[in-house]
């Protein structure tokens, strides 16, 4: 293959099929996309289709714990996972800036293919664009996917009730804090790794614990707080939540520290929350931490009747205070 | 010993909720005047854990925000310097301008970083030679000693291409300021890492001649507790005095190392707050011996501020003259993602955190 | 303002210093520090800066005062 991208590798012509050829070859070989259709064709059971899309322009685009591919993979596994799904295909839009190093590419790609088999789901079609220098961050990926929920099962934000435990699946904000930690201009040493992974495997233990989860969410941007804001809000719950039950690696707490974060805002990758029905928290905390996705869960908090849409933490030190959603940008400060 | 999870102790901030409790006797007032200080209190509900009696005000303490919009206008400017890099904390991003802010600034193509260090802009500078890094210097005398050991650093690197533009404060200007304009407030919690670096002495005046009692605060919640309980002591004792609180990294003279850096480099000016107004003697120019270093002499815009948006109270917020929630604009025109005054800007300033913290209670 | 944190020295080598937050290593200057700190001192950091050096006695005492019950 050539060295870097070039604008001809998105124009359809010779060097894009090459391009897309030898990719798909190489990195996502399955009986659906070989065929290299204009669409996918799939034969699905009856019943109801959960489809996701979403984008991933994450800088920078290689980072501790995993790059943009492996993250593209995970984050539409893990939305359809919160809807109950089993993920059954996803596809993959390619847009590359010119330059790119196709190693880099190639990278990207091995890391997809690791993602997807890890995940038991097909990254069944795609599309490549090549746009300008400096129209894009080097790649951008957007993605679709579509999985089907089994019977029974009904996850929705607007579905907790008072009275439901709420769960964590692990420690928060990881993610957040590796990606920023390579950030030119604040870089620090730090063993921390971005916690991307899929969730689908943990998901289908905790749904096999009890059919009766109410909602999940996995609080990517916004992080935990801003999660728990949409299903306080949608579902018309208030909700108390224990600040000393969250898990947070020290070396996240420190960091965060030193560049001023909130770790209940800095965004997860390879993490939920769930809404319970009180009396499944112990089964579906015992399925969670037998899964590797779920060792450190725990229950942090519950959901009220009262105060509709709030969420009230209770502070490690004694006190209370509301926890807004994320409102802005999170940016490092001195002051 | 960690100097940290410590003095978080849930137990030991019990004991010093319980011990204000005791001493309590009366309504007090009092004014925390750094920004740092607020979001403590707010992000771990401290509030909650006072007696409804005393009563918690946030001062100007945030230097992010009471940097004038002309200066802001200023930092924006050198996004379009040919070849320019922009270095600045990240608090600086979101400060609104006349027409924009830097954040939007970058949006448009302008090249501009935030570094978390001064010595991080020398560095670009030294990495890039054939561009011109203007390093943004914001911050009190806690921030302003590391602006000045970056222009030490620029000038031993013999940089051409390294400017700083300073729009650092001094703290006790600001505070007469504020006693001379008439206030509510009893006593203060004074900066902590303010007064690492300038010490204890120059609040004595506060004391010993406005006879307001001030403790000098740590961040941690139990400092600030420990705090609270300090002032509350004097208060209903008759005294006024300048006590330490935070005396593991505060003396009364202070860290006489970084002051004499800061000399050499700064000298003072007069200069305006936005929200206050012009305060003399508050500010840091850089010494004639560094004018080299100084961009604002690079600056080439034509200016033109536009007058404060009506109905922006920060001036009496600043003062502690009135609480965010009685401001008619705050949580309608003026929210975080788009802030009217600088009181809404900074993550630490008092509309800010009432916003984030406060929710719909009051405080 | 302003945010500076506790901070452990783990290298000292002429100029060069790193610290150690809980686990998080970063380049520090001590060209503003107020008295001399040498590896397994805990200084306050500023900004990459250390503007003061911790004192394991004055922390002490400071939680000894907190632990005092009034009354």
């Amino acid at each position: 293959m050539d060295e870097v991208i070039r604008l001809a590798h998105g124009s359809g012509g010779e060097a894009s099929r090459k391009l897309v050829g030898e990719l798909v070859e190489t990195y996502l070989k399955n009986d659906i996309i070989d065929c290299l259709d204009d669409s996918a064709v799939l034969r699905i059971s009856e019943g109801r289709l959960a489809f996701t899309t979403d984008s991933y322009v994450v800088d920078p685009i290689f980072f501790p714990g995993g790059d943009i591919g492996s993250l593209a993979v995970h984050g539409t596994v893990n939305d359809l996972a919160m809807a109950g799904a089993k993920p059954l295909a996803i596809t993959l839009g390619l847009i590359l800036e010119e330059g790119l190093p196709v190693a880099d590419l190639e990278t990207i790609m091995g890391s997809v293919s690791r993602a997807a088999a890890e995940a038991g789901v097909m990254v069944v079609g795609g599309d490549t664009k090549v746009v300008e220098r400096g129209s894009a961050d080097g790649i951008f990926i957007n993605t679709s996917g579509i999985g089907m929920i089994p019977a029974g099962v009904e996850l929705s934000s607007a579905n907790a009730r008072p009275g439901d435990k709420v769960i964590l699946s692990g420690t928060v904000g990881d993610h957040g804090v590796a990606v920023i930690s390579r950030r030119e201009g604040l870089s620090f040493k730090t063993d921390i790794k971005s916690d991307s992974a899929p969730l689908n495997a943990l998901v289908e233990a905790m749904l096999g614990a009890s059919k009766a989860i109410h909602a999940m969410r996995d609080p990517t941007r916004g992080g935990l707080a801003t999660s728990l804001n949409e299903i306080a809000a949608r579902s018309g719950v208030g909700l108390l939540i224990d600040e000393a039950a969250i898990p947070v690696k020290p070396e996240v707490e420190h960091a965060c520290e030193m560049l001023g974060f909130d770790p209940l805002y800095v965004a997860n990758e390879g993490k939920l929350v769930a809404f319970v029905p009180r009396e499944d928290t112990e089964r579906v905390l015992a399925a969670m931490r037998s899964n590797p996705r779920g060792r450190d869960a725990a229950v942090i908090g519950e959901a009220l009747q009262e105060s509709p849409g709030q969420v009230i933490l209770a502070t490690a030190v004694g006190g209370r205070r509301i926890l807004s959603p994320l409102s802005g940008e999170l940016l490092p400060r001195i002051c | 010993m960690k100097f940290a999870s410590e003095f978080r102790d849930r137990e030991l901030i019990a004991n010093i909720a319980a011990n204000i409790e005791k001493v309590l006797g009366r309504e007090w007032t009092l004014m925390e005047f750094c920004g740092t200080h607020t979001v403590s209190i707010f992000r771990h509900g401290l509030k909650s854990m006072l007696p409804e009696k005393l009563k918690l005000v946030s001062g100007p303490g945030c230097p992010v925000c009471v940097s004038s919009k002309r200066d802001i206008d200023r930092t924006v400017c050198l996004g379009d310097y040919p070849k320019g890099i922009v270095a600045t904390y990240g608090d600086m991003m979101k400060v609104p301008g006349s027409t924009m802010n830097l954040a939007e600034k970058k949006a448009r193509g302008a090249d501009i970083r935030v570094v978390y260090s001064s010595y991080d802009a020398v560095d670009l500078a030294e990495k890039n030679p054939d561009r011109k890094v203007f390093f943004m210097g914001v911050g009190f005398e806690t921030t302003a000693p590391a602006s000045a050991a970056a222009v030490l650093k620029a000038r031993e690197l013999d940089l051409k291409n390294f400017h700083i533009l300073s729009l650092h404060k001094i703290t006790p200007p600001v505070i007469a300021a504020l006693l001379e304009g008439g206030t509510e407030v009893d006593g203060f919690i004074c900066p902590g890492h303010v007064c690492a670096i300038i010490g204890s002495g120059p609040l004595e005046p506060v004391a010993e001649v406005w006879k307001k009692p001030c403790v000098v605060g740590g961040f941690e919640p139990g400092d600030v507790m420990q705090a609270i309980l300090m002032l509350v002591e004097q208060l209903e004792e008759g005294r006024s005095e300048v006590e330490l609180e935070y005396f593991r990294g505060v003396s009364r003279e202070g860290n006489t190392n970084a002051l004499a850096m800061m000399d050499r480099v700064f000298t003072t000016a007069d200069t305006e707050w936005r929200g206050i107004g012009t305060v003399p003697g508050s500010g840091l120019v850089l010494r004639d011996e560094f004018a080299r270093f100084d961009a604002s002499a690079l600056i080439e815009c034509d200016i033109e501020t536009t007058p404060d948006p009506p109905g922006c109270r920060c001036g009496d917020v600043l003062r502690g003259r009135m609480t965010p929630l009685e401001c008619p604009l705050f949580r309608k025109a003026c929210r975080p993602e788009s802030p009217v005054g600088p009181c809404m800007v900074s993550s630490e300033g008092s509309c800010s955190t009432y916003y984030l913290y406060a929710g719909d209670d009051n405080g | 303002m302003c945010l500076a944190i506790p901070a452990l020295i783990v290298e000292k080598e002429g100029n060069k210093v790193r610290a150690d937050v809980g686990g998080v290593v970063r380049d520090i200057s001590l060209e503003l520090i107020d008295r001399p700190a040498e590896i397994g001192d805990y200084v306050l950091l500023h900004a990459g800066f250390a503007i003061h050096k911790l004192e394991k006695e004055d922390a002490e005492e400071t939680l000894k005062l907190m632990r005092d019950v009034l009354g």
